[in-house]
């Protein structure tokens, strides 16, 4: 009986010990919780989750905020945010369909130069100065739509992307079939 | 063991994994000539028929172009033009179908023959003597891009600068039904191996390599024959198997070697071209022929005539058809490329372009439909038949779950997409479609994360941006209230300074001597003050203004020197319009009221000294005048001598502790410049008010300056002359529309009575004066008005009049310090009018009249606006 | 007209999975065959049985599933699985065995797994596993070679039998399998194993009329038609060489091994290769590609298991004939078999991550 004690007493110490040594010898520094949600959103800034930018709602997730509140990740970023985190997809509710993505484009023609975009804009996206003609540019544009609303005379619209032959997703559904005559 | 290259040499080929056995069904093209067509109706030639940009748009709508000519010309090096396939004219520049599985809309060009077939001049290039970039520049100019499908610009490939061991010339072509090479060399496997001469010269490879499949007799032999003779030029007969005659698995059969993943042929030594771009190369170099049309398989069992042709690119589709006897299915596919990695049409408006080497019209039956898709039974057959040994069936399942990370580690990206899993899939399962939508997906996902990675970067700049934006500010903010502690600091310095000086001077004990030293100084001082004060009694008396016993008063009050001294100067005005030299008594009381208001001002100061100064200049003006009034210049000058004199020296008297010469030279440039304006009137025809204007207006504001010095009235003083500034363009404007000059007056009056109020009193409360001053100022003026729309004739026609108004209006300003003399203001009038001329006195004594009418209904509404 | 759209290629070889399955099924005819003359037709009875049982159990099930039934039942799927299962088990258990036994593979191991494709276990051995340890003495009563019969079993016996219990005569069971002096008879292999555990070697043993010199009478012709059929899916390329070279090769390693170190106590490999399930295990159950590894490498591997554990379990382990258990640990196995056996891929370098 003493001899099962002290045996299993030493098997512990022994099996402690290494465990022990390899937890700080072999120890993996990994990024930081916060730093990894923020890796996974997708970095618009458009505010539509309550909070201002990604980064507070990346802390905000680290510190338990569910997960649903991104609707330009789309179901992509809630799936790779509950595989981060733990949490069952099966508990969540099931947000929209991701939209298609848009940029914002100014008409020109209507633009005044008040320079209220620009101050709007997360990622400095917009050129422009006061009183001088102000465009998009097309390629930094997160599609966030904080511009829209400042604009005192409307100029603002958001327009879909349009798909290129490079960007095409393979959906054979929607190839338009021309129907001919029979010559 | 011997080395690769003699291996090669000696025959040896390898083999790859995997691979299927598809029916070739080659026959039915291969035996037969390639044929022609007759001339489209439309030709579509697309903008980009490569991978990379379109060129640069040389031609616009309604051009006419010669065969050959370009249409766009190359800007960059992934640009590669397109040239008119025959002369005709460019009908239009629009979207059109593109020759592209997704059908998505492109520009094209679309040209419409005109029959002619007119060439372009040609010019073939010297090979003996052309260099290597200018081969290079005629081969894209020509157009050229990859033959086989794939379109990757040739200048490009061929022009690699890394040492090249083998140059491979593709001509296997190993999917079933195309014949396209095939006849190309049975036909002309000469101009074939001048191309491939050319791709030597420019990459000097070791050996040259032409894969051919065993099912390729007659060009097998043709090709043979075309290479006789050269050295290190193999042509390899290759066992038939798909897919051997994509890039990287004919590397691996002909020379063992694998391409790296990810990495491209030319790395490791190796630059493969397609039989039929070398064939475009020896047109473009030798004839000068850009790439214009190529041959094309025209085949499948819905056709009666299937067979090769050489086809203008930009043909449409349905013109090749029914070219071999068309007859369409319900339900018709149309296949361009081959059928295994062609893709199908739906339209066959969709032309032909530079990588279309085969257009399949198959019938049911020939290539039967795709079943159900059933599920996957694992039984490996795909894996078994894949070429680049990937394991189908985990990228499968990996596909349908969007698992990325696994699809990668299962290396998705080097799947060449040749269809051989999806032909031996027993479930027939569409593998090759799953990859390329997983491709297609993982493309996105990694181009969006880099735009997320990019505007996470500018939101960061940006709140930096903002951030130092804000600091700045601060900055500044901090450092502008530095700025003005300092400054109250300092000035609360001076102002101690000053205050210690002043209460230093004040209770410095005097010496005896000192004593009767400033004893005697204040004699001077009240000597020279009583004699200023007799010229200005006379002057007074001669005025006839017994209310204004100006000497008494002056010596109490110093705003009544002031009144006096503009009295006087007002006389010495209606002495000088009538001729006398009047300007002396103006100077004098001028001169007299300087002294009596420097006395006034500062007792303390030692003013003898600048009295004397001021007795000189007073002197000295009256020369002036009189030598002005003798030249008959107009009196003003005198007058502005006059306050040219007495406004330094009453500038000197006043301020002794300021920089009164600051202040002189003020009053000297406002007057000069009141000089000019006096002048420029005159000139124009404008009462002389105006100069008194000008004079008054620069006298104010330099009274103003130098009677403050400590107080901060020189806030009032520089309202006194921005009212000045007011009144002058009033005037100005008045005068412009043809009102009396009493407006002007008005102005002058306004101007100097607040002016004069400051001035006379630099101790008391001046806002008050000021208050009041404006007050008369306005009484006046709606006095003034009344007078001018009763006398407007009067005052147009009679300077004189103009003469008598200004003292009615410097009258009536004075008198607001005593308000209930305002009746009297009335009655002032007619002595000031009863003057010189009788003439004049009559006049002026009904404008007087008038005038008083008009001041009795102003004091009823003393705030009327002028 | 208008123009279909489809996705490339499009060039189909024409196989098909139901044709793979049927001719699975075709191949196993010349073993059932050998049955039939060496023991009765009460194998075709189990395969009535069987074959009847998979389908409605599987239409069953897809209805529930709301999947197209005619669709999944013409994959031939779940007859391959009722023959194969009938064919393993004694030709005269009672009917309920197979049926229970059939039901079991077709719904739980099959269908609630996902249907065709994503069952982790080989539905037929998994079922097989569940009769004989539920049920056995029923799945130990085998009827030895009619050629020994004392009692003769007629054609109408084979029914009655299964069905009654007792055949036409009246006679059970037991006593059918009796011998003149009223020993039950058992297979070549529990005889083996029976008389090794009392200290008999093997050649002592192999006296018993039960052994014909090679794997068993009857035995051995079973096994020899089932490798015809074997070799008949291999030239039609249904099957591939990999899996059955690696059972039959490492089977006879190991048995060779044992051999050599006691060949008293162990059988012979040429034993091994003709005895029991052993062809059928080799070309028809180990092959079923749903279950079995899918690299090649991983293949090769997953062979090597499967006859290393069978030699294993009939020599020192606790059955006469361990074929089901070795199937169904080496599917245990197939993931990890898979993930650590990929292929070099054509321009990747030959180090793994």
């Amino acid at each position: 009986m003493i001899t099962a004690l002290w045996a299993l007493g030493a098997l512990a110490l022994v099996f402690g010990a290494i465990l022990g040594y390899a937890a700080i010898r072999f120890k993996v520094e990994a990024d930081p919780l916060v730093d990894q949600i923020d890796d996974i959103l997708p970095q618009t800034q458009c505010g539509q989750c309550g909070y201002p930018g990604c980064r507070p709602y990346a802390e905000a997730i680290a510190g338990g905020d569910i997960i649903t509140k991104c609707p330009p990740g789309g179901e992509a970023t809630i799936k790779k945010l509950a595989d981060l985190m733990g949490v069952s997809l099966d508990s969540l509710d099931q947000t929209q369909n991701k939209q298609e993505k848009r940029v914002a484009y100014i008409r020109e023609e209507d633009c005044i130069g008040c320079t209220k975009c620009i101050q709007a804009c997360p990622v400095d996206a917009i050129v422009g100065a006061s009183k001088q003609m102000h465009t998009i540019l097309s390629n930094e544009c997160t599609g966030c739509d904080l511009c829209v609303e400042p604009c005192p005379v409307n100029c603002i619209e958001m327009r879909p992307v349009q798909t290129t032959a490079e960007r095409w997703k393979w959906d054979l559904q929607s190839i338009p079939v021309h129907v001919v005559e029979v010559k | 063991m011997p080395s690769l290259f003699q291996q090669i040499q000696a025959g040896r080929i390898w083999d790859f994994h995997g691979g299927i056995h598809p029916p070739s069904r080659k026959t039915q093209t291969s035996q037969k000539p390639i044929d022609s067509y007759s001339l489209p109706a439309r030709l579509y030639i697309p903008q980009r028929q490569h991978i990379g940009v379109a060129g640069r748009v040389l031609v616009k709508v309604g051009d006419h172009v010669l065969k050959g000519q370009a249409l766009t010309a190359a800007d960059n090096a992934m640009a590669v033009p397109v040239h008119a396939p025959t002369s005709g004219t460019i009908v239009d520049i629009c979207l059109h179908p593109s020759a592209h599985p997704s059908a998505l809309p492109e520009p094209v060009f679309v040209l419409e023959p005109d029959g002619l077939e007119q060439w372009r001049p040609r010019h073939a290039l010297d090979m003996l003597h052309a260099d290597k970039a200018q081969i290079l520049q005629r081969i894209q100019q020509a157009g050229i891009a990859g033959m086989g499908g794939a379109g990757f610009p040739s200048h490009i490939k061929a022009g690699a600068a890394a040492a090249v061991d083998y140059l491979i010339i593709n001509a296997v072509e190993c999917e079933p039904y195309i014949t396209a090479d095939d006849v190309l060399m049975q036909h002309h496997s000469d101009t074939i191996v001048q191309g491939i001469e050319i791709l030597s010269q420019l990459l000097q490879p070791k050996a040259v390599l032409i894969g051919i499949e065993d099912d390729k007799p007659a060009a097998i032999k043709a090709m043979q024959q075309a290479v006789a003779g050269k050295n290190h030029w193999f042509v390899r007969a290759l066992p038939v198997k798909y897919p051997s005659g994509g890039e990287k698995q004919l590397i691996q059969r002909l020379t063992n070697k694998e391409v790296p993943s990810g990495r491209r042929p030319i790395d490791i030594g190796i630059v493969v071209q397609n039989v039929g771009t070398a064939f475009a190369i020896a047109q473009a170099v030798l004839e000068d022929i850009p790439l214009i049309s190529r041959v094309v398989t025209v085949v499948g069992q819905s056709l009666s005539r299937p067979q090769n042709m050489y086809a203008l690119l930009g043909t449409p589709v349905h013109e090749l058809l029914s070219a071999c006897g068309f007859e369409p299915q319900p339900s018709q596919r149309l296949i361009m490329g081959g059928p295994m990695m062609g893709f199908t049409l739906p339209d066959a408006r969709i032309p032909v372009v530079k990588t279309t080497n085969c257009i399949i019209a198959p019938t049911h039956e020939e290539l039967p439909v795709a079943g159900p898709e059933l599920d996957c039974i694992r039984c490996g057959a795909c894996t078994e038949a894949c070429p680049v040994n990937l394991l189908p069936q985990q990228l499968l399942w990996y596909s349908k779950a969007k698992d990325h990370t696994q699809l990668q580690a299962h290396n998705l990206q080097d799947c060449i997409e040749c269809g051989a899993c999806a032909y031996v899939c027993p479930s027939e399962i569409p593998l090759v479609h799953y990859y390329r939508v997983a491709k297609a997906d993982i493309r996105e996902t990694q181009r969006e994360a880099l735009k997320a990675e990019q505007a996470k970067a500018r939101f960061e700049a940006r709140k930096e941006r903002l951030e130092r934006e804000k600091q700045e500010r601060a900055e500044r903010n901090k450092q502008l209230a530095a700025q003005r502690q300092q400054q109250l600091a300092d000035q609360q310095k001076q102002q101690i300074a000053e205050a210690q000086a002043r209460t230093q001077a004040a209770t410095t004990e005097l010496t005896h001597a000192e004593i009767v030293a400033e004893r005697e100084r204040k004699k001077a001082e009240a000597r020279a003050y009583q004699a200023a004060k007799l010229a200005a009694e006379q002057d007074i008396i001669q005025s006839a203004e017994p209310t204004l016993s100006a000497d008494d008063r002056a010596e109490q009050d110093p705003r009544k020197a002031a009144i006096a001294a503009a009295l006087a100067r007002a006389k010495a005005k209606k002495a000088q319009a009538s001729g006398e030299a009047e300007s002396t008594s103006v100077e004098a009381a001028t001169v007299a009221a300087a002294p009596a208001l420097g006395n006034t001002v500062e007792p303390q100061s030692s003013s003898s000294d600048d009295a004397k100064k001021a007795a000189v200049a007073a002197a000295i003006a009256r020369a002036k005048a009189k030598k002005a009034q003798a030249s008959g210049e107009a009196e003003s000058t005198s007058v502005e001598a006059a306050t040219v004199a007495a406004a330094p020296a009453l500038g000197n008297t006043v301020e002794p502790h300021s920089s009164s010469s600051d202040d002189a030279k003020k009053a000297a440039v406002a007057a000069a410049i009141a000089r000019a304006k006096a002048k420029k009137a005159q000139a124009s025809g404008e009462a002389e008010s105006t100069s008194v204007e000008a004079a008054t207006v620069t006298a104010a504001p330099a009274l103003g300056n130098t009677v403050e010095p400590q107080s901060s009235s020189s806030d009032d003083a520089k309202k006194a002359a921005v009212a000045a500034a007011i009144a002058r363009a009033k005037a100005k404007k008045a005068q412009a529309s043809g009102e009396a000059e009493s407006t002007s007056v008005e102005a002058a009056t306004v101007a100097a009575a607040p002016a004069l109020g400051n001035t006379v009193e630099p101790q008391s409360c001046s806002s008050d004066d000021a208050k009041k001053a404006a007050v008369a100022a306005a009484i006046a003026r709606a006095k003034a008005k009344k007078a001018q729309s009763a006398s407007n004739s009067e005052a147009a026609t009679d300077p004189t009049q103009a003469d008598s108004e200004p003292p009615l209006a410097d009258s009536d300003a004075v008198l607001p310090p005593v308000p209930q003399d305002e009746p009297q203001v009335v009655a002032q009038p007619e002595p000031v009018a009863a003057n010189p001329s009788a003439e004049d006195a009559k006049k002026a004594a009904i404008a007087a009249a008038i005038a008083r009418a008009k001041a009795k209904k102003a004091a009823q509404n003393p705030q009327e606006p002028s | 007209m208008s123009f279909r759209i489809a996705a490339s290629p499009h060039h189909h070889s024409q196989a098909k999975t139901a044709v793979i399955m049927r001719t699975v099924a075709l191949a196993c005819i010349p073993g059932i065959a050998a049955q039939c003359y060496f023991f009765g037709v009460g194998v075709l009875v189990q395969i009535a049985l069987a074959v009847v049982t998979a389908w409605l159990c599987e239409a069953a099930v897809l209805k529930l599933r709301g999947k197209p039934i005619q669709a999944k039942l013409s994959d031939h799927s779940a007859l391959v699985t009722g023959v194969l299962l009938a064919v393993a088990i004694p030709a005269y258990a009672p009917w309920w065995v197979i049926v229970i036994g059939t039901a079991f593979a077709i719904i739980i191991v099959k269908q609630l797994y996902g249907g065709l494709g994503n069952n982790l276990f080989n539905p037929a051995m998994a079922a097989y596993v569940m009769l004989l340890i539920s049920f056995p003495t029923q799945m130990t009563s085998w009827l030895p070679p009619l050629t020994l019969q004392t009692t003769p079993v007629s054609v109408s016996d084979a029914a009655c039998t299964i069905f009654t219990g007792y055949s036409c005569s009246g006679n059970s069971l037991t006593q059918l399998r009796s011998d003149v002096d009223g020993r039950t008879m058992a297979t070549a292999l529990d005889t083996l194993r029976t008389a090794v555990a009392a200290k008999q070697t093997v050649s002592e043993a192999q006296t018993s009329p039960v052994f014909d010199g090679l794997g068993g009478t009857g035995w051995s012709w079973v096994n020899l038609g089932f490798l015809l059929g074997g070799l008949f899916l291999l030239q039609q390329r249904v099957i591939q060489w990999r899996i059955p070279v690696a059972v039959l090769g490492s089977m006879t390693l190991v048995a060779l091994v044992f051999a050599m170190v006691d060949s008293d106590r162990f059988a012979s490999p040429l034993f091994h290769w003709l005895s029991g399930g052993t062809m059928l295990a080799a070309f028809f159950i180990a092959t079923d590609p749903v279950s079995a590894s899918t690299t090649p490498k991983g293949r090769l591997i997953y062979g090597a298991m499967i006859g290393l554990l069978v030699v294993l379990i009939r020599n020192v382990g606790g059955y006469p004939d361990g074929w089901a258990f070795a199937v169904m640990l080496a599917n245990l196995s197939v993931p990890l078999i898979d993930a650590y056996t990929k292929p070099r891929v054509y321009g990747q370098s030959a180090k793994r991550g």
